[in-house]
């Protein structure tokens, strides 16, 4: 959370620098159209940020800011003096905060009423211009001690290319030295300039890229919030986190992407009732795929929601004046959809604190394109919607594996490649129809592509016995027969010549560590071009009801229990694995509960304490609303289910036993593990919520109480637990345990433990149970 | 001022490229094919880390290959549109200094050099026909077809 932390500080304080230019001429110029845009967009992404955050000043400082230029931008209101100076003092003040949060202060209560209400335009903004946060020390000197620099890109690139030519350099150098062979004296120097040329590289080449899942593990937690404030189910699907790409890049795009999660979550997919009356799942799908395609990167985002209603849309836009009405007429589909990229129009109904109004979609992709990116949208009304971003990789390390077809040497981007087969294990099946071959991979047909014959060189026909399974976005899958594979490269890919990029086969080229140039292939326009059909994977009802018949082996995660049995669950149900210390772990037997960072789950997979071991691998299991953690001696390794399963008598929470590579191994029950662990096992212990008149217990404190298993306990209830205020005093009838919080973060005597401290909470919280139930 | 001329031999002939647009003369160690390009592109080659796609300037003229393509290893080294070319010619030697601006081509050069000829020049060596290096990366015949 500390590297998020940081980077919201960064990033709101670079766009605070930018915008300084942009608030002074919107003050010269209210009426000026595009300044209030910048500035509109910059108090909605703060607003936006905040959602990961702590931070309740300051989204309701951005939230009211939002709304008020809102209302300028949708001509409900002018931009007077007044409003310009609430908006300027509102800007001041998330510097302020901004600050403060870098410097680890933790916000203060302060008041930010009459600034909200000058932004209403209710009252005269007294101190507003200017203002410091009440009760804040003024701003140190402090950020001068940052350990960061922020570098130009091109610099790093300079010195990137630098290095690549380097070890060029030093390759032909051994080379000569092992042409003058054996003793010339210069070895261990040229060892020890070669491992740090090795040095150099791998450092400046992780200054650049990073891998993209960091940004995706955000996206779980932000759905799980967003569909929970919403009464919706959404299970998150990520794919391909592996994929890396340039640091500034992964930072462009993380507004982009939320802000269509938020809307694919908020406007996408329906609400369990609606999609149960559609015939779907009543918990949504929501797919967030990577891929590198040479110098793109392709991002997926895809739900299957109702889908964009595009007569809503042109209506809308009808209604607004942006299109008239014989405009509309002569629209396609396509064009209505392409509607949502218009300012100011959304098909929300009600204005609502996760995605707002319509700022969305213009914002989103002039986002997107201002960094040479695009967003394509796609969407079949009643089955969802698909958006891609391809965002460039000016310059990107491409893993890639090296193949030969023909003689000749080519690289194959590595996130295509499924899997590497061979007719040497005897067990590959083929058909022929016409003179397409098949290959038979997991239960599916796979067309057969020869490279060798693709590019008009010496093809192996059908003696060919490599093949690569590689995997187009969204699930075309084909075969591609090479004639040897060497090697895994990290390669640094370079753009082609236009001369060769016409002929539509090559995402780009690389060079071997000799220097000699390999052609990269573009397997998506060699298998399209091969004439593979193109079957979008699309998440309608069809393939949601056909998925168990066809589906591909169960993927599994293979583990070691603590009481030594092997055992197997289904891996899409593992969110995370872990080791953990035995100590976490409370109430070892069947009500056992582990202590996991912030939060308190149910744990399965441990009998008593007796087979505790002082540290243990917890794999944290999700159905997407519920987590329940497992308890294992270690996690062996992820297999196919393959072989039948059969049943047990008798051990409730197997659901059977099967053979994984001739071993037998337990198939954990995760149904029976979430009825138990997640439903009936929730404590029955319910929990009061004192002081409700301040509604920060109930809003702030509820949701974590409840998501530690707790029940909330009405005002008057009788409960287990009570949280009650400092000043509160005593504890109110009908309350076994109480738990006294404190607003002050000090450390003071006696006082109860600081609201914002949420592992004391949580502590405390366990404690309380415990006590309870002893 | 005179500009200078990096006298080329394409097909027997002798040709002249403005030596400010030469970044080099190299010999080509190897040649990486490139499978489905137009016939003029004879490959990929590396100048240092940066690739280098190597052009057949007799192929890009329309001429008939004559002798052995692969013997031809050297290159003159051209930066075109933010991408290095190496054209593949049978000889480069001599730069020399013209005595006036380039003219008109004036008579017909003849088939495939009318084409990537932007003019004549008179230089200490004599007349040279000055190459168009935008159509001979492009290829005479690719630009016929467009």
């Amino acid at each position: 959370m500390d590297d998020l932390l940081t980077e919201f500080v960064a990033e709101t304080r670079e766009m605070l620098g930018a915008l300084a230019s942009e608030i002074v001429a919107w003050e010269a110029d209210p009426a000026d159209r595009a300044r209030l845009d910048t500035i509109f967009r910059f108090v909605h992404t703060v607003k936006g940020n905040c959602g990961f955050f702590d931070f309740p000043r300051l989204a309701a400082l951005s939230h009211a800011a939002e709304d008020a230029l809102a209302d300028v931008r949708a001509g409900q209101r002018s931009a007077d003096r007044r409003l310009v100076d609430a908006v300027l003092a509102v800007l001041d003040r998330i510097g302020a905060m901004i600050e403060e949060i870098e410097r680890g202060v933790s916000l203060d209560d302060g008041d930010d009423e009459p600034l909200i209400a000058a932004l209403k335009g209710e009252a005269e903004p007294a101190d507003a211009p200017a203002s410091m946060p009440a009760g804040s020390a003024p701003v140190s000197p402090a950020t001068a001690e940052q350990r960061t620099i922020r570098l130009p890109v091109e610099l790093i690139d300079q010195v990137m290319s630098g290095v690549s030519e380097m070890v060029l350099a030093r390759n032909d150098l051994a080379r000569r030295m092992q042409a003058m062979g054996g003793d010339c004296g210069l070895e261990a120097p040229f060892s020890r300039l070669s491992a740090l040329l090795s040095e150099v590289r791998d450092a400046i080449t992780r200054t650049r890229m990073r891998r993209i899942d960091g940004l995706f593990a955000t996206f779980p937690r932000l759905v799980r919030d967003l569909s929970a404030d919403l009464g919706k189910q959404v299970f998150v699907e990520l794919e391909n986190g592996e994929v890396e790409l340039d640091r500034e890049m992964i930072e462009l795009i993380r507004d982009p992407l939320v802000h269509i999660i938020r809307n694919a979550v908020d406007h996408g997919i329906e609400s369990p009732a609606e999609r149960r009356a559609a015939g779907k799942r009543e918990a949504g799908l929501l797919t967030v795929s990577a891929r590198q395609s040479g110098n793109t990167i392709h991002i997926g985002i895809m739900d299957d929601g109702r889908g964009i209603d595009a007569d809503r849309l042109a209506a809308k836009a009808l209604a607004a004046g942006i299109r008239t009405g014989e405009q509309i007429a002569a629209m396609s589909r396509e064009e209505k959809i392409e509607l949502v990229y218009e300012p100011g129009l959304s098909t929300a109904e009600a204005v609502t604190a996760i995605s707002g109004r319509g700022v969305g979609m213009d914002v989103v992709r002039a986002n997107i394109e201002k960094f040479g990116g695009s967003l394509e949208i796609e969407s079949l009304p009643g089955e969802g919607t698909r958006f891609q971003i391809r965002v460039p990789l000016t310059l990107s390390i491409l893993p890639s594996v090296t193949v030969e077809a023909g003689g000749q040497t080519f690289a194959v981007p590595r996130s295509y490649v499924e899997e590497i087969v061979s007719t040497a294990g005897g067990n590959l099946e083929f058909d022929e129809v016409g003179d397409r071959r098949f290959l038979t991979f997991r239960g599916r047909r796979l067309p057969c592509i020869s490279l060798g014959e693709t590019f008009g060189l010496a093809d192996a026909g059908e003696d060919a016995a490599l093949f690569m399974i590689l995997r187009l976005g969204w699930g075309d899958f084909y075969a591609l027969a090479v004639d040897r594979i060497f090697d895994h490269h990290e390669l640094v890919i370079k753009p082609l010549s236009p001369g060769i990029m016409q002929c539509g086969l090559f995402v780009g080229c690389t060079q071997l560590d000799d220097g000699t140039p390999v052609l990269v292939l573009d397997v998506a326009a060699i298998g399209y071009g091969a004439g593979i059909p193109r079957e979008l994977r699309r998440p309608g009802i069809a393939a949601v009801a056909a998925a168990p018949a066809e589906r591909e082996a169960l993927r599994v995660v293979l583990l070691n229990g603590l009481d030594g049995e092997r055992r197997a669950i289904a891996m899409s149900a593992v969110e995370q694995v872990e080791r953990v210390a035995g100590t976490a772990v409370r109430h070892p037997g069947p009500g056992a509960r582990i202590v996991l960072g912030e939060e308190i789950l149910p744990l399965a997979g441990v009998s008593g304490t007796g087979d505790l071991p002082e540290w243990l691998t917890v794999l944290r299991l999700g159905d997407g609303q519920r987590r329940v953690a497992y308890a294992a001696r270690e996690v062996l390794e992820i297999a196919s289910l393959t072989g039948a399963v059969s049943p047990v008598e008798g051990r409730p929470g197997l659901a059977g036993v099967t053979l994984i590579d001739g071993e037998p191994a337990e198939l954990v029950d995760c149904h029976a593990l979430f009825a138990r662990h997640a439903n009936a096992a929730a404590p029955a212990l319910s929990c009061r919520l004192a002081g409700e008149a301040d509604g920060w217990m109930r809003s702030f404190l509820g949701p974590i109480v409840e998501a530690a298993g707790y029940r909330i306990a009405g005002e008057g209830e009788p409960a287990d637990i009570a949280f009650i205020e400092d000043e509160d005093g005593g504890a109110a009838a009908g309350i076994r345990k109480a738990i006294r919080l404190s607003d002050r973060p000090e450390d003071v005597p006696g006082a109860g433990i600081y609201r914002y401290d949420r592992a004391a909470l949580m502590a405390a919280l366990l404690r309380a149970g415990q006590e309870l139930a002893a | 001022m005179s500009a200078m001329m990096l006298v080329v031999v394409i097909a027997g002939r002798r040709a002249g490229i403005p030596a400010l647009a030469v970044n080099s003369v190299i010999d080509l160690a190897s040649i990486t094919p490139v499978p489905r390009a137009a016939p003029h592109v004879a490959g990929l080659a590396a100048l240092r880390s940066r690739p280098l796609t190597v052009i057949d300037c007799r192929a890009a003229l329309g001429l008939e290959p004559e002798g052995d393509v692969a013997a031809r290893r050297r290159a003159v080294v051209v930066e075109h549109e933010g991408h290095l070319y190496g054209l593949l010619v049978d000889a480069a030697d001599a730069i020399v200094a013209s005595r006036a601006e380039a003219d008109p081509m004036g008579a017909d050069p003849g088939p495939g050099w009318r084409d990537v000829a932007s003019g004549r020049i008179e230089t200490e060596a004599g007349a040279l026909l000055v190459l168009d290096l935008a159509v001979l990366i492009q290829g005479v015949g690719a630009r016929a077809a467009a």
